[in-house]
């Protein structure tokens, strides 16, 4: 399976290495380095390189590169899969996962790599289990370690990975019992130059934090299981229980994790929470530009609509731009033509807008690219599907745990065609 | 901190880049020093004495490691400390032994002893660890050890250290290819193991050394399709592409008429366009006969039933689309294109499309592979049609993917959707995709005939598009689209020539000028005028334009000789002269070619059919087209390339190998459904066993501690002393006895015997019911009674009534106490706890054991009892008789009446079956719960180990009470236990996990409400009485606790007895003997329409339940439930009426 891995940073320098099986020489990743080269964006190269005697498959997370040689066949989503799930298991480390925690905290990074791999096949890559074996370093731990010399490595030998529930380790006790969950949704669209809606979908996940003492047994059900058209669990949660009676029955892992992402399909109408009326014009034979640009809220189901986050890539053409915001401040970069507008909250008496010129390249001909506005936002205090959780209860354990579920919605690819 | 000072000071060391970092390092002390002082100072700190000094130095080693540094100098000093007490010490010296012990073989093997003494470590974790290492060393010379060590891990007790041995196998085999056979027999040995954490790394193995042995799987099949859900998710991508691969070469196409249907089809078309007409006389006899075989073969395989195993395989691989994991997901999908039904494929979409959402490596791996699957199976991703609309934020590889997906995807109904998408998109900045998207439109106009034209003149449009490169892809993709029907379409010829003044791009040019050139006769007047232009610019033109040129030339001499021929002259002059050897030679060879002279050869008469041959039109395809010959979510598929280690997906079999490979087991299935008879036989048996303890080691406790408490209850009760305890014996012969009489069948004669041996017991029997019927009825004869109650069994409140009528006089008094003492004592009714803890119920026991001893069909065996009783005994008893033959089969119902419900069927539980039946006995640890008994049987081959109840799911306010642990159950063996079960008087079902040592069963228990209850018992007054304060006690809402439902007898239901029989098997009643309120009369003829009525009270809450029925003429009756709680009421009433109709 995976022989080798290689950490590439953005300016092309291998900066860890690590072999499970025999040595592969870093010379390898000259070919990662050449598909780099003819890639003209960073997420261009390719996932999967042959060379001649091993394969690369490669993430990039972070701005680093991933790059795993392996030898023979082996579904590659197995390896993309894998290397994503160190990459998270690092920034669960770690906080952040930069070139410069993981060179701070090398000797971590090389012991839960020795853990999560054996002989290249995925060994233990929960992270309830890595954090028994290898304690995350804080810094409190960092500076007793300096100064008495002891470890990061867990004293006892964790026995979750023997016990029937795997992704869970036992002893786990807390004096404030409480559970927290996130359901986030993202909404993805593509809205054509009148406004119509050509595609929407809601992708959500319901993220928790629980922090119980014991081995707590929940359950979760929602008003409205049926709106849920396709979704994905946690190991922990039991299939059988959701196929029968729609009802999230598990024993959480302690801390994060990631209870259930969820697609709302598009047969369900999406509501569009906002608007933008556009006028982007060029005209023949000027060097000027006119842009105008409103947004305004639409079926928000009375929350703001916040940190909203205009961006669009300008046609090469133009030179500059001179635009006036009624609120929030503007940038735009003459090399990249990336421009970005950060509206903030959007007041529904008084639209936030967004005019002015665009200069354009004299003599050239007006251009014919199609500039998209992309849109971030975020409401909060709502999911846009209507999803509803109905109750948390908790079995297994007799005290009373804090309960707390929090919804919020952002935008996905939010995209809008201006021409 | 120390960690990165060290990384520093190594990044430092080897790029001189972080020097000012250096003067921060403490630790470096020989920081202006060479390497190789500092390697010193590396082992100086190794060899000390503090663990906080080597584990810095083992951390800045681990450092070099990681930055790829050589640190195979220090290996001595590092290897010294691999027995170093400190556990990150120790791992940091695993780490680089591991790297560095195939440079230095005769160093690492100092290192062997420390692992070998761990893989005999009591600790598991150790062992593991220990053979993890071990076999991570690449050192030759200890194979055998290593051998050695993986043959005893692998028959290890843990399966975590199964788990690593397993995974210690295709490393040894790595290192020595030779192990091979050996290798197989461990894995062989492996494969069989019954836990989840083993599987997915024993199938790797599988899959490393020795994906050949398909044989292996054979009897591990099912084993792993039913373990798959709960290995963890990296095995079961393994296992899953593991068996689909099996099942190509095990299962019959699932699809095979379809797919001759399909080919029967292409091949018709196929004939068809080439004899006009199939239908034709003068189709070939051959063809003829081939098609006949082929309908043959259609028909003969038309019957095509799914192999049971690849039904479970579809079946539990299902689930797992819902994985977290992409790869889990990809696996699954991949093994339903390659396996199911093409109706069940479908199921696969919805998951793959939502891995879409995650990362772009994962969507790029995806849409490849939907790329391929959508060429296939068009239907199955049309729905999800806009998941694949692009974003002009998606990186290019992903645009062009789902450009690819969208046009495979297109049909007659989409097609103007989709076009309308690639309008926008051709709008976009990224040149790349804009080109790829030209190309689409073309691909969907060759495809789809109808919008041919529309894509034609949208790409003509696209001509005069500024950009240049949108031109020549839009030219290139006309040049093929014209090349399907070029006489309609001169215009777009003529108006292609004009684009030679302006499109530079030299491909476009190419393809105009071989446009015009091919079709120079449906633009005859330009066609020469643009050879005129092009032979003025010739020099310039890039090389592939400069040889469309010649072509062109060389066609319009051949056509148009007049105009052109000066022309074709000039230009092969100007090649002949080129500086490319091709253009060179073309000249040389066109010229020889067209040009007649007196040497030209025969070939020159050929010239035009040479040049101007009907050409076929390209085919515009898919690239992946047919990649599916490789499996799909294999790199070799998305390479489109085999890759090393690539094991080909197998083609079906023509016929399916013998499917009984698999039913290794089956002689043991076999055997276990003859065990099962037996079991059931056995399922009898405990019912005896107990008093008699001859069966297993449980019920002969229990028979034990029978007998204790027996003598107990004697010591506890002085009255009931020595008289308890001989009438048990007493009853124990007799419920033997009678045993032996049902087995026997009804020899009259035995039966005769039997009941003259038995003689004396009767009469105990029924004299304690006699005196307690008398007692009943009279209220003066408590006194009287109270040493015939001693002896009573039945008699449930015998002790606490004897003791009440000692202390109390008055008769209404001692009657409402007894009434309330029935009440508080019933919670320990009369039934066989299996644990007695409790003095009145060990009293009780023995009752509780005649009880059950009394066979199970007990009206055929009771009616003639009673018979004999009503003749042997004085005619006064013989209306007790009655009330006898009311008690003992309904207060406690006879244990063959009990219906058993299956708990865990024997498939699914592995050869573990578990059957249930609420055994109608207090449940002694707490009176509020019922008794639930659960019979295990093991019919697997290998022993159950610690049987027990974990992480009860129940609703609130139910609570279990689980029974001790079963430490073994040997195959074949069959054990019952008890446990108890509050339902909170609700027919909520109690869920729980059963576990056996390696597996865990969610289970439920569900009780009908009938069992929610337990008998009391009472006399008719009292019964009359409890019924109108119940009543009353709603006031003003009557009718709240009473339910009333008029019914139909059915005629077998008409009887008394048949009556009683069905209500008390419906509900644990007990019976209130009728007519006993008539004042001990003499004993009268029963009416002709009694009324029937029954006691108990709900187990948990203790609110009375009443029920009476009221027979009338002609089996019309009305059946009456009172009872506090409304919903039981309610169901109780169904359930009766159910029983009583049916």
């Amino acid at each position: 399976m995976i022989h080798s891995l290689f950490l590439v940073n953005s300016s092309g320098d291998i900066f860890l290495e690590k072999h499970w099986k025999s040595v592969v020489s870093r010379s390898v990743c000259d070919y990662f380095f050449e598909a780099q080269e003819r890639a003209s964006e960073p997420e261009n190269v390719p996932p999967v390189i042959p060379t001649p005697h091993h394969y690369l498959i490669s993430v990039l997370r972070h701005r680093i590169y991933f790059v795993a040689v392996i030898q023979s066949e082996v579904p590659p989503l197995f390896v993309i899969e894998f290397l994503h799930r160190v990459v998270d298991t690092f920034q669960d480390y770690f906080g952040v996962c930069t070139e410069a925690a993981i060179k701070d905290n090398v000797v971590v990074v090389y012991e839960l790599l020795e853990e999560m791999l054996d002989n290249g096949f995925p060994l233990a890559t929960e992270s309830n289990i890595l954090k028994e074996l290898i304690k995350p370093p804080t810094i409190l731990r960092t500076v007793v370690n300096t100064i008495t010399g002891s470890t990061n490595v867990g004293e006892q030998l964790p026995t979750g990975q023997l016990s029937v529930v795997p992704w869970r380790r036992t002893g786990v006790k807390y004096t404030n019992n409480e559970a927290y969950f996130d359901v986030v949704e993202e909404i993805d669209a593509i809205i054509d130059k009148s406004g119509s809606t050509i595609t929407a979908e809601i992708q959500g996940v319901i993220d928790a934090c629980v922090k119980l003492t014991g081995m707590p047994d929940l359950t979760l059900s929602f008003m409205n299981p049926r709106l849920l058209d396709d979704v994905s669990f946690h190991p922990c949660v039991r299939f059988k229980r959701w196929e029968a009676e729609r009802i999230l029955s598990f024993i959480p892992p302690d801390g994060n994790f990631r209870l259930l992402s969820y697609h709302v399909s598009s047969q369900n109408l999406v509501a569009i929470p906002v608007y933008v009326k556009h006028n982007i014009t060029f005209r023949e034979g000027s060097s000027q530009g006119r842009f105008e640009l409103t947004l305004g809220p639409k079926q928000t189901m009375g929350k703001g609509v916040e940190a909203v986050l205009v961006s669009s890539q300008l046609p090469r053409g133009v030179l500059n731009t001179n635009l006036n915001p009624t609120q929030g401040t503007y940038t735009f970069d003459p090399v990249t033509k990336l421009l970005s507008w950060d509206v903030g909250k959007i007041n529904p008496q008084k639209l936030p807008s967004l005019k002015g010129s665009m200069s354009l390249q004299a003599g050239a001909s007006k251009p014919d690219e199609n500039p998209t506005i992309n849109i971030q936002f975020k409401i909060q205090q709502s999911a846009l599907s209507g999803l509803k959780v109905n109750r948390l209860d908790m079995y297994g354990e007799k005290y009373k745990p804090f309960k707390g579920i929090k919804y919020m919605t952002k935008a996905g690819k939010f995209q809008i065609a201006t021409r | 901190m120390s960690a990165s000072s060290a990384f520093n000071d190594e990044k430092g060391g080897s790029s001189n880049v972080g020097e000012p970092e250096y003067g921060h390092d403490p630790a470096s002390g020989g920081i202006f020093s060479s390497d190789y002082k500092r390697h010193d100072d590396l082992k100086e700190m190794l060899d000390s004495n503090k663990d906080s000094l080597k584990l810095e130095a083992m951390k800045r080693i681990v450092a070099m490691i990681a930055r790829g540094k050589n640190a195979s100098d220090l290996f001595p000093a590092v290897v010294k400390n691999v027995a170093c007490k400190n556990i990150e010490v120790k791992k940091l010296v695993y780490v680089y032994l591991v790297r560095y012990a195939e440079e230095q073989q005769d160093l690492a093997l100092l290192s062997i002893s420390t692992f070998q003494r761990g893989l005999k470590d009591p600790n598991q974790l150790i062992r593991a660890s220990a053979l993890r290492v071990l076999s991570s060393i690449r050192v030759t010379i200890i194979v055998p050890i290593m051998m050695l060590a993986i043959k005893e891990a692998a028959s290890d007790m843990s399966p975590y250290v199964r788990k690593t041995a397993a995974h210690a196998i295709p490393k040894l085999y790595s290192l020595d290819p030779e192990q091979k056979d050996c290798l197989i027999e461990v894995i062989e040995k492996l494969l069989a193991d019954k836990t989840t954490l083993v599987a997915g790394s024993v199938v790797m193995a599988f899959e490393e050394v020795c994906p050949e042995r398909i044989d292996l799987i054979h009897k591990n099949y099912r084993k792993l399709c039913n373990l798959l859900i709960d290995v963890e998710e990296w095995g079961q991508v393994v296992i899953i592409n593991m068996l689909t691969r099996y099942a190509r070469t095990q299962f019959l196409n699932p699809n095979m008429n379809e797919s001759l249907l399909e080919e029967g089809g292409g091949e018709k078309a196929f004939y068809g366009s080439d004899n006009d007409d199939d239908t034709d006389d003068e189709e070939d006899k051959e063809e003829k006969e081939k098609k006949k075989t082929e309908a043959t073969a259609i028909v003969k395989r038309k019957p095509y039933v799914m192999d049971p195993d690849h039904r479970l395989l579809l079946r539990n691989t299902k689930p797992l689309l819902q994985s977290r994991n992409a790869a889990v997901v990809m696996a699954v999908a991949q093994l339903y294109f390659h396996l199911a039904p093409k109706a069940e494929v479908g199921v696969i979409a919805k998951a793959l499309v939502r891995l879409m959402r995650s990362h772009s490596e994962v969507q790029y791996v995806v849409l490849q592979n939907v790329a391929t699957m959508s060429i296939k199976r068009r239907g199955m991703f049309e729905p999800y049609l806009k998941s694949f609309y692009i974003r002009s934020t998606d990186p290019t590889q992903i645009k062009v993917l789902k450009l690819e997906v969208l046009t495979n995807l297109a049909n007659e109904t989409n097609i103007s959707t989709i076009l309308r998408e690639f309008q926008t998109y051709i709008k976009s900045n990224d040149k790349d995709f804009v080109a790829a998207t030209i190309q689409a439109i073309g691909r969907c106009a060759t495809n789809i005939g109808e919008v041919r034209d529309t894509c034609l003149n949208g790409l003509v449009q696209l001509l005069s598009n500024r950009d240049e490169l949108v031109v020549a892809e839009s030219v290139v993709v006309i040049k093929k689209l014209l090349q399907m029907q070029p006489e309609q379409h001169s215009d777009i010829i003529k108006h292609m020539a004009k684009l030679t003044d302006n499109i530079q791009v030299p491909m476009a040019r190419a393809s105009i000028l071989w446009l015009i050139g091919e079709y120079c006769e449906h633009v005859p007047k330009i066609a020469p005028d643009v050879l005129r232009k092009m032979a003025k610019t010739f020099t310039n033109e890039e090389d592939i334009v400069k040889l469309q040129i010649i072509n062109l030339a060389a066609k319009l001499y051949l056509t148009n000789s007049k105009q052109t021929k000066l022309l074709t002259q000039y230009v092969l002059n100007l090649a002949k002269y080129d500086q490319n050897y091709d253009i060179r030679d073309r000249a040389r060879f066109i010229r020889q070619l067209i040009v007649p002279t007196d040497k030209s050869g025969a070939l020159s008469k050929y010239a035009k059919k040479l040049f101007l041959a009907l050409k076929p039109a390209p085919v515009l395809e898919s690239p992946f087209k047919d990649r599916d010959h490789f499996q799909l979510g294999s790199l070799s598929h998305l390479l489109n390339a085999k890759a090393g280690g690539y094991q080909v997906l197998p083609d079906w079999p023509e016929a399916a190998p013998d499917p009984s490979v698999r039913n290794v087991e089956v002689p043991e299935w076999t055997k276990c459904s003859s065990r099962e008879k037996r079991k059931e036989k056995k399922a009898d048996k405990p019912f005896y066993s107990d008093s008699e303890g001859e069966s297993g080691p449980t019920e002969s406790a229990d028979s034990a501690s029978d007998t204790a408490s027996g003598s107990e209850s004697g010591s506890g009760s002085e009255e009931s002393g020595s008289g308890s305890e001989s009438e048990e014996s007493n009853e124990d012969s007799e419920s033997a006895s009678e045993e032996d009489e049902e087995e026997e069948g009804k020899k009259k004669k035995k039966n005769v015997e039997k009941i003259k041996a038995r003689k004396p017991v009767p009469e105990s029997e029924s004299e304690p019911s006699s005196g307690e019927e008398v007692k009943k009825s009279e209220k003066k004869s408590k006194p009287r009674i109270g040493s015939s109650e001693s002896e009573s069994e039945e008699d449930e409140d015998s002790e606490s009534e004897s003791s009440e009528s000692e202390e109390e006089e008055s008769e209404e008094e001692s009657e409402e106490e007894t009434k309330k003492k029935k009440k508080t004592t019933a919670s320990k009714p009369p039934s066989k706890p299996p644990k007695k803890e409790n003095k009145k119920e060990k009293k009780e026991m023995s009752l509780l054991d005649f009880d059950d001893f009394d066979p199970a069909p007990s009206p055929s065996q009771v009616t003639p009892l009673n018979n004999f009783l009503s003749s042997s005994l004085v005619t006064d008893l013989e209306g007790l008789s009655l009330t006898d033959n009311v008690l003992s089969p309904t207060t406690i119902v006879p244990s063959g009446n009990l219906k058993t419900y299956e708990l865990l069927h024997r498939i699914t539980g592995e050869g573990l079956s578990v059957e249930y039946c609420f055994s109608r006995q207090p449940f002694s640890p707490d009176p509020h719960m019922v008794a639930v008994k659960i019979q295990f049987t093991n019919s697997a081959t290998s022993e159950a180990k610690s049987l027990h109840v974990e992480d009860a799911k129940l609703q609130s306010g139910m609570r279990i009470k689980e029974f001790p642990e079963i430490e073994v159950l040997p195959a074949g063996e069959t054990v019952s236990v008890v446990m108890g079960i509050d339902f909170c008087d609700s027919t909520q079902a109690a869920n729980f996990q059963l576990c056996t040592h390696t597996r865990k069963f969610f289970v439920s228990i569900q009780p009908p409400v009938g069992e929610l209850m337990m008998p009391i018992f009472m006399t008719e007054n009292e019964f009359k009485k409890e019924q109108e304060t119940l009543l009353q006690s709603l006031g003003q809402l009557m009718g709240m606790n009473e339910i009333t439902e008029k019914l139909t007898l059915e005629e077998k239901c008409q009887g008394e007895h048949a009556v009683v029989q069905r209500v008390t098997t419906a509900a644990n009643l007990s019976r209130v003997p009728c007519g006993s309120d008539k004042e001990c009369s003499p004993p009268v003829p029963p009416p002709p329409f009694p009324i029937h009525r029954f006691a108990g009270k709900t187990v948990t809450s203790g609110s009375l339940v009443l029920v009476s029925v009221v027979t009338k003429e002609d089996g019309a009756a009305q059946l009456t439930v009172n009872c506090e709680k409304m919903v039981i009421g309610t169901m109780l009433v169904k359930d009766i009426l159910q029983a009583l109709t049916q």
